[in-house]
């Protein structure tokens, strides 16, 4: 009787590690179809040309996705640009300022934004935002480009960054603060001198989580970027300008075009698809990195 | 321990919850397995019945959709799921036999007969194809080179085609699109569009776009030609059906069903309405051009 | 000291400013989108489906029954897969002796890291590749239930996680000294007081499926009609939102579709907080 159980216990062990390994093992598939698939982009195209080629015409044979490459870097410079001092606010104001009973209705409030779906704020920025920014007097701006994105993802990023931030602030330990308050310095003061660099690399990696975000966000950005395959210019003196051109990101040329391409066009669209894969566990490893080194400063 | 009871009860209704809906999900995968077996066995029966399963191109599902909803009053056993995915997806989907047709709002092509040796083509509607601006253009007419030089980014203000002074924002279909093919072919010839063109996935989101977006210019199916956008006439003759269907407007291209190996009856049926007189005159009330 | 004073009050407006902002920015695209779209719903508007074609006409019925139809199907493949692998993680993973397993622990750790941050057009890519073409399994709710799954897989295996670290040890140890085998234990004792954590992690499942656009795009098929099995095509209301907006210029419905897509996601996300403060009472 005993030793069934034991045998019994011994085989849920082993079937519940092997549902543990589920994700892995997902994360390896996606890998090798992926990379299946991108296998003749690569090897027919080669990876050189792919990143550093900016025409893109399938047609005519040419696959550069470097216009992408740069028009996903810039509309998430330009939500980090929006989004983070309005992120890093929220996370101060919610972990030091606020007393707990106003903090109990926006943190919920912050989390509903994280909550509602892309193409809701897809459909906002195309009715909303850019209307509005098509108002601006630039030739050529139709509303439809890096500006309307950029806005529309900075509210998207808002609520992981604060989340994380303030997380990262709340676990500065109380002793800090109290030391610092009692040498005399004034609230503002700690939270500038004390707790923000302590909380440096917490609020860091929450930046870089949120440019992880940023770069694998798909829908609204076909919504609102205009999807041209250019890279972006300026269009007057004015260096600002160049958030008025529209522009493509890797996400949405996967999402535009892959119902329609076939052969080596296609294949080319999945070698898209594992360079954003590359990039974003690039970016969310050294976000995992700084967020370990931050817990052992902790200790020190 | 009345918390504990509250919690269990929350759990069990969680679990029972979770059951029946793998038991709703087990009945309706088995009705569906039964259906299909019954089908292959009963096939000698006039009436038909089971699935019917269109994937392609999105020029050609909403004429799809509506001539599936007639065939079905026809033959009520048989449900014909229409999707869309695009024109190389449709013919491989048939090819593959993923989907009874496939549907391409472009020719075949040769690479596609080479891979495929067995598909067969059935043209069920010829399509238009329109340029348009958006509603408050004051531009009547182009010659076919201007618009070429419009798409090819040469000319870049409606000034110097007579319009008010603007710039031109070209809209066009990604690359792969069957309506962006035939128009490059009819129009372009072997002139590039221009780069930074908005491009959008479907002939809807061009048309979204034309429509709200002022100084934009693009190209359509008939089937979408309404108030939302100005159609322009093309050295002078206005893309209409009756300018199609004499001849005078030339930038049409064939819409395509397309199989694979032999059919099924049910889509031979569904084929043989499409071309008959009920299923042309459907095609023309949707705005196609019919094919004799 | 007073300037010292002027400048925390400064910062702190600063602070009180941009989460007043945030907030606002939050109160006006919920309320654009509800107040906007309410003016088109009523009772039928549930009970019709879409006229489909491109009027953009029609209810949002077959969309409902799709969005559900998905969410179930989806739950009912990933939520035994990160319950159990959420329990191998916190019960057993700390107290293996074989290295090789040990080591297998790590990989599976940082899998599930990985797969929370996996981009969902990445899914949907992977999903189109495997499931819709080389499976042959279509454009379909089964294709698209699959590549969900793998979006919220992490999920769950997270909140199962915290769910099961918040049971005491002294219940396990209980037990255990009671002469309950590992399993039954766990079954018997750990399981019931973890499951209203564990159910917050379905139901946040449930918001995010409903939420995802990106992976259905390209692994549903968008057909309008009503599914009716697991090989059907279909269209959730999310998709539904992007069809109307973008193929239809159906603005007005879109925005309807959209505000019923909302208050459903505040209600989800109200259960959630309610029982979270339920557990933490």
């Amino acid at each position: 009787m005993r030793k069934n159980k034991k045998r019994f216990d011994t085989a849920m062990k082993y079937s519940l590690l092997f549902a543990a390994l589920a994700s892995i093992l997902i994360v390896l598939m996606i890998g090798f179809f992926t990379f299946r698939e991108a296998l003749p982009a690569f090897r027919d195209i080669g990876l050189g040309k792919l990143l550093t080629e900016s025409v893109w015409r399938p047609g005519q044979g040419q696959y550069g996705i470097l216009a992408m490459i740069i028009g996903s870097g810039l509309v998430t410079a330009g939500a980090v640009i929006l989004g983070v001092p309005l992120a890093l606010g929220c996370a101060i104001f919610l972990s030091e300022i606020a007393r707990p009973n106003l903090r109990a209705i926006v943190k919920p409030c912050i989390e509903l934004l994280a909550g509602i779906p892309s193409v809701v704020y897809g459909l906002f920025g195309m009715v909303i935002i850019v209307p509005i920014v098509r108002g601006i007097d630039v030739p050529g701006n139709t509303g439809f480009g890096l500006l309307s994105a950029s806005i529309v993802l900075a509210v998207m990023i808002l609520p992981t960054i604060t989340s994380v931030a303030e997380h990262a602030i709340r676990s500065v330990p109380k002793e800090f603060r109290e030391g610092s308050l009692a040498m005399g310095a004034t609230k503002w003061e700690t939270i500038q001198k004390v707790i923000i660099p302590g909380a440096r690399s917490g609020i860091i990696s929450a930046i870089v989580l949120g440019l992880g975000r940023a770069l694998g966000e798909t829908i609204a950005m076909i919504m609102v970027i205009g999807n041209s395959v250019i890279i972006p210019a300026t269009s007057t003196g004015n260096p600002l300008s160049i958030f008025l051109s529209r522009a493509r990101t890797l996400t949405g040329n996967i999402a535009v075009e892959i119902n329609y391409a076939t052969g080596l066009h296609e294949s080319a669209l999945f070698a898209t698809g594992v360079i954003l894969f590359v990039l974003i566990m690039i970016v969310n490893s050294s976000a995992r990195y700084l967020m370990s080194r931050g817990s052992l400063g902790k200790n020190c | 321990m009345k918390l504990f009871t509250g919690r269990f009860l929350t759990i069990v209704a969680a679990l029972a919850l979770l059951i029946a809906a793998c038991g709703g999900e087990g009945e309706e995968t088995g009705t569906a397995a039964d259906q299909s077996s019954t089908n292959e066995a009963v096939n000698e029966e006039p009436s038909l019945e089971g699935d019917l399963n269109l994937v392609g191109s999105t020029t050609v599902q909403p004429l799809a959709e509506v001539l599936a909803i007639s065939f079905e009053a026809l033959e009520p056993d048989v449900i014909v799921y229409v999707q869309g995915g695009g024109s190389s997806v449709g013919v491989r989907s048939a090819a593959d036999r993923s989907a009874d047709i496939g549907m391409a709002s472009r020719e075949i092509k040769l690479s596609e007969l080479q891979e495929y040796p067995e598909l067969v083509v059935h043209t069920i509607a010829r399509d238009g194809i329109a340029v348009v601006s958006e509603p408050g253009c004051i531009i009547e007419t182009l010659t076919k080179e201007q618009v070429r030089q419009i798409f090819a980014g040469e000319i870049t203000n409606w000034n110097e085609v007579g319009g008010e002074d603007m710039m031109i924002t070209v809209v066009a279909r990604e690359e792969g699109s069957g309506t962006r093919a035939a128009f490059e072919d009819m129009v372009m010839e072997d002139v590039l569009i221009v780069d930074s063109a908005i491009l959008q996935p479907s002939n809807g989101a061009v048309r979204t776009t034309i429509s709200v977006t002022p100084g934009t210019i693009g190209f359509l199916s008939f089937g979408y030609l309404d108030e939302q956008t100005k159609a322009i006439a093309i050295d002078g003759v206005l893309p209409t059906e009756e300018n199609a269907v004499s001849g005078e407007y030339s930038i049409v291209r064939p819409l395509n069903m397309v199989t694979y190996g032999e059919t099924e009856e049910k889509t031979q049926a569904f084929l043989d309405f499409v071309i008959s007189e009920d299923g042309q005159a459907i095609v023309v009330e949707e705005g196609y051009l019919p094919i004799i | 000291m007073i300037q010292r004073k002027i400048k925390q009050n400064l910062a702190f407006s600063a602070m009180w400013l941009s989460c007043g902002l945030t907030v606002l920015i939050m109160l006006f695209v919920i309320g654009y989108v509800i107040i906007k779209g309410f003016g088109q719903i009523d009772l039928e508007f549930f009970l019709t489906p879409p006229r489909g074609g491109l009027s953009g006409e029609g209810g949002i019925s077959s969309t409902i029954v799709a969005t559900v139809y998905l969410v179930i199907t989806t739950l009912v493949f990933a939520t035994p897969l990160g319950v159990s692998a959420g329990i191998f993680l916190v019960e057993y993973a700390d107290n293996i002796k074989s290295r090789f397993v040990q080591k297998l622990v790590v990989f599976a750790r940082f899998g599930v890291e990985t797969l929370a941050g996996v981009p969902s057009i990445i899914f949907g890519l992977f999903g189109y590749a495997l499931f819709v073409t080389s499976l042959h399994f279509g454009f379909s709710i089964l294709s698209a239930a699959l590549a969900g799954t793998c979006l919220v897989i992490p999920v769950i295996i997270r909140t199962t996680e915290e769910a099961l670290k918040a049971v005491p040890n002294s219940y396990r140890e209980a037990s255990l000294a009671m002469g309950a085998g590992k399993w039954e234990t766990i079954w018997k004792v750990v399981l019931p007081s973890a499951i209203t954590g564990i159910s917050t992690g379905i139901v946040l499942s449930a918001g995010r499926i409903v939420s995802e656009t990106a992976i259905f795009y390209v692994t549903l098929g968008g057909s309008y009609r009503t599914p009716t099995s697991l090989m059907s095509s279909g269209r959730t209301m999310a998709l539904h939102v992007y069809y109307l907006a973008m193929e239809t210029r159906a603005f007005d419905k879109a925005l309807a579709t959209a505000a019923v897509l909302v208050l459903l996601i505040v209600l989800l996300n109200l259960v959630i907080n309610i029982v979270s403060r339920w557990l933490s009472a």
